[in-house]
C-alpha cells in the first residue's frame, strides 16, 4: 500500500513533491448571512495511481474542497487561500485559460446525480466527444469514435446506438457510465469522485465502484473519492481523510482509519454505521447533535459541542485550543487525547457495544 | 409526428367551434337587437319582422349557429345579400360587406405589427435579458433590470401617442404610421410599421428581459452547467451552449401563452395609430353590435393562436429533446 506523507508544512519549495498536494486550504463564502467558513486550513497529498477517500458530513467541506481544485467556484462570492500544487501547477493562482485547459483533460470530475448533472439537450455521444474535441482538437468523426469507444470501455452494451442517445433514455447506473466515460475520455491524471454512487442502488454501485478501479489499475490515474459511506471507502480506496466542519479529523491509509479510529468523531462514525455482522438488536449509536454551523464555528476544537469527552484532555483545552492534526505524517488526528486515553475509551465504548 | 400534428389540428377544430358558440351565445345575451338598427327612426314591428327574417334571426338559437358554421364550409344564401360562397361567415350588419372579406382584406396589417412585434419582443427581450445575467450584479445588469420595470409600465395609449409626436411630428425621424402592403414597398412597409412595433413590443420586451435574466441565472445555477465548466467549457459555450438551451423553454412557452395578449395589445396599437387592421374591425364591431363580423373576427383570431401554439409546442420539442410529441 502507498504511503501518503502528510506533512502540515506550506508549500515552500517544489521538488518533485506528491502528485497532488492542496496546503492551508481554505474556502469562504461570503453569503447574506455573515460569512461562511466552508474549508479551513486543510491540507492533503495525493499520489498517482492511489485513492483517498474523502468521508464526512453534509457540510464538512467535502465538495468544496474538490470544487476548490478544479476552480469552479464563483470568485464573486468567494475567498480562496493556500494553495493547490498539481505537480509543478498552482491551481489557486493560475488563470482561467490554463483551468479550462485543465478541466476535464488533466483533471476530471465525476457528480453525484447523473440526471442533473447531463445537460438534458445533448446527446450523450456529443456531451463526451465535446471534451475530446475541445481538449485534443479532434474532428467530429474522431470525437463520436472515442465516444463510442469509451461507452463500451465503461460497460454499455450496444454502444455505437447508444452514443446517439440523450441522457433521459439511459437509466441511472447507465448515465453514471456515461458521466464516468466522459470523465476519463481525456485519459485524466486526477478523477474526483463527488458520491459517484449516492443516487445509485446498491448493486450499481458494487458496479460503478470496481470500475473505478479497473479504470485506475489500468491507466494509473489519481482518484479522490467523496462519500459518506464508509462502506465504499473500506472497499475502494487507499487512504482516507474524515472531514470535520471544514477540517481534517483524522487521515490515514483504510486500514489504520477504520480498524484503529483515534478520533472521537470517526468511532461515531463507524458506530452510526449498520454492520451485516452484528446481531439485529444492538441499537445503533448516531452521533449526538448536529454539524456546526459554519457561519459561526465552534471555538476550539470544532467538535467539542458533540464530543463525548472534551474535558478528559484538560478543563479548558478543547474548548479554546484549535488541535491540530498530529503526528504530522502517517495516521493522525485532530484531538487532544492521547493515544492510551483513546485505546481506553475506545475498548470500553467497544465492550459497552457489545 | 404526422398523427401529433393530426390530433392537434382535430383537438383545435373542437376548440374553434366551443369558441364560436359562445360568442353567439353571449351576443344574444346583450339586451340588444340588430335588427332594430336596420329598422330606422320609425320602426313598424311588421317592417322589424320582416328585418329579422331576413337575417335569419327569427329561428331559433342553435338553428342559427348551425346556418353559419355550415356557411363557413358550403356557403349559404342571404335573402338580403344573396350569395355568399364558402368560405362564408355572414354579411356585416352595420356596413352590408361580406365579413370574409373584410377580414381578408386587414388580416395582413395585424399579421404584419403582430409578427414584427414578435421579433422586436424576443431580439430585445432574450438579447438584454442575457446580457443582464453574463454580467449578473454588475451595473449593466442593473440597468437592464431597472428600465425592464419601467418599460413594463409603459401602456401603448400612453407612449404611442408620446413617441408619435416626438420622433413623427417634431424631429421627422420616421414617417407617420400607416400599412404599406409588404409586397408594394418592402422599405416603406418597415419604416412606416416601426413605431407600432416599437410601441406595441415595449411591455412585452420588458417582461422577456426580466424572464430571460432570471431564467438564466437559474440555468447557471443548475448541475448540468456545472459539469460543462467541469468538462473546461468556456464560460461563452457554456453560457451560449448549454445554459441557453434551458433557459428557452420557459421563454418558448410563455411566449405561445402571450400570443394572445399580444394580438389584444395590437387592437389598441391599431386604434392608437389609426391602423385599419382587425383589431380596428372587432372595436367597431362590437360598438355596432355587428354579430357577423365580431363572430368572424373572433373566430379568426382564435384560429391565429390556436394554429400558433401549435407551432410553439412542436418548437418546444425542438428544443427540448425530452418532449416528444406522440
Amino acid at each position: 500500500m502507498t504511503t501518503v506523507s502528510w506533512s502540515s508544512e506550506p508549500g515552500t519549495s517544489r521538488g518533485p513533491g506528491p502528485f497532488l498536494s492542496v496546503r492551508d486550504l481554505s474556502v469562504e463564502f461570503s453569503t447574506e448571512d455573515g460569512i461562511v467558513h466552508a474549508v479551513d486550513n486543510l491540507s492533503f497529498d495525493l499520489e498517482k495511481g492511489t485513492t483517498l477517500g474523502i468521508v464526512g458530513e453534509s457540510g464538512s467541506g467535502k465538495s468544496v474542497t474538490n470544487l476548490a481544485i478544479l476552480g469552479l467556484h464563483d470568485p464573486a462570492h468567494t475567498k480562496i487561500g493556500g494553495e493547490i500544487w498539481l505537480e509543478d501547477q498552482e491551481l489557486i493562482s493560475a488563470d482561467r485559460t490554463t483551468m479550462e485547459k485543465l478541466r476535464g483533460n488533466r483533471v476530471a470530475m465525476i457528480f453525484q446525480d447523473p440526471l442533473t448533472a447531463l445537460s438534458p439537450f445533448h446527446t450523450i455521444g456529443r456531451q463526451i466527444g465535446e471534451v475530446y474535441r475541445k481538449h485534443k482538437g479532434a474532428s467530429k468523426k474522431e470525437a463520436r469514435d472515442r465516444a463510442v469507444e469509451m461507452l463500451r470501455r465503461v460497460g454499455i452494451p450496444q454502444p455505437e446506438t447508444r452514443v446517439d442517445h440523450y441522457p433521459h433514455e439511459f437509466s441511472g447506473g447507465m448515465r453514471q457510465r456515461a458521466m464516468i466515460a466522459m470523465a476519463l475520455v481525456c485519459d485524466p491524471d486526477l478523477l474526483i469522485a463527488d458520491e459517484p454512487t449516492t443516487a445509485l442502488d446498491v448493486t450499481v454501485q458494487a458496479q460503478i465502484l470496481d470500475l473505478l478501479k479497473e479504470l485506475q489499475q489500468q491507466f494509473g490515474t489519481a482518484i479522490i473519492l467523496i462519500t459518506h459511506d464508509l462502506g465504499v471507502v473500506a472497499g475502494t480506496a487507499d487512504n482516507v481523510m474524515v472531514m470535520y466542519a471544514g477540517r481534517a479529523a483524522e487521515r490515514g491509509t483504510v486500514r489504520e482509519v477504520l480498524r484503529e479510529p483515534r478520533h472521537p468523531y470517526t468511532w461515531g462514525l463507524l458506530s452510526s454505521m449498520p454492520r451485516l455482522n452484528s446481531s439485529v438488536d444492538v441499537p445503533l449509536m448516531p452521533v449526538r447533535g448536529t454539524p456546526p454551523s459554519l457561519l459561526n464555528p465552534p471555538s476550539g476544537c470544532p467538535f467539542h459541542p458533540r464530543c463525548d469527552y472534551p474535558k478528559l484532555a484538560g478543563p479548558e483545552l478543547c474548548f479554546n485550543q484549535r488541535p491540530s492534526i498530529s503526528p504530522e505524517t502517517g495516521h493522525g488526528d485532530a484531538c487532544y487525547l492521547t493515544l492510551e486515553q483513546k485505546r481506553e475509551l475506545r475498548t470500553a465504548k467497544t465492550e459497552d457495544h457489545a | 409526428m404526422t398523427s401529433y400534428l393530426v390530433r392537434r389540428v382535430a383537438g383545435a377544430l373542437v376548440i374553434l367551434m366551443i369558441i364560436s358558440a359562445i360568442t353567439f351565445y353571449l351576443f344574444y345575451a346583450v339586451p340588444r337587437d340588430p335588427a332594430r338598427a336596420f329598422c330606422g327612426k320609425i320602426c313598424q314591428p311588421e317592417t322589424l319582422a320582416l328585418i329579422r327574417h331576413n337575417l335569419g334571426m327569427d329561428e331559433p338559437l342553435f338553428v342559427q349557429y348551425w346556418h353559419w358554421l355550415a356557411g363557413i364550409f358550403t356557403g349559404r344564401e342571404f335573402v338580403q345579400f344573396g350569395e355568399c360562397p364558402a368560405p362564408c361567415l355572414g354579411y356585416s350588419f352595420a356596413t352590408q360587406e361580406p365579413v370574409f372579406g373584410a377580414i381578408v382584406d386587414r388580416f395582413p396589417v395585424t399579421l404584419s405589427l403582430t409578427l414584427g412585434a414578435s421579433v422586436v419582443i424576443l431580439a430585445f427581450g432574450i438579447m438584454t435579458g442575457m446580457i443582464a445575467a453574463w454580467k449578473v450584479g454588475q451595473p449593466l445588469d442593473k440597468i437592464a433590470s431597472a428600465s425592464s420595470v419601467v418599460g413594463a409600465s409603459l401602456q401603448i395609449y400612453f407612449v404611442g401617442p408620446l413617441l408619435a409626436f416626438y420622433l413623427v411630428d417634431t424631429l421627422q425621424l420616421i414617417p407617420r404610421p400607416s400599412y404599406v402592403p409588404i409586397t408594394e414597398n418592402p422599405l416603406d412597409w418597415f419604416t412606416h410599421l416601426l413605431l407600432p412595433w416599437v410601441v406595441l413590443s415595449i411591455i412585452f420586451t420588458a417582461n422577456y428581459t426580466r424572464m430571460t435574466r432570471s431564467q438564466m441565472v437559474e440555468q447557471l445555477a443548475e448541475d448540468y452547467v456545472r459539469t460543462a465548466r467541469a468538462k473546461g467549457m468556456s464560460s461563452r459555450s457554456v453560457f451560449f451552449r448549454f445554459a441557453w438551451r434551458g433557459a428557452m423553454i420557459p421563454i418558448v412557452t410563455i411566449f405561445g401563452v402571450d400570443l394572445a395578449t399580444l394580438l389584444g395589445g395590437a387592437i389598441i396599437t391599431e386604434q392608437t395609430f389609426s391602423l385599419h387592421g382587425i383589431g380596428e374591425l372587432a372595436v367597431r364591431a362590437v360598438q355596432n353590435t355587428d354579430l357577423p363580423m365580431l363572430l368572424g373576427v373572433t373566430i379568426v383570431g382564435a384560429a391565429a393562436i390556436v394554429l400558433l401554439n401549435i407551432l410553439v409546442d412542436v418548437l418546444y420539442a425542438f428544443i427540448d429533446p425530452r418532449v416528444r410529441l406522440s
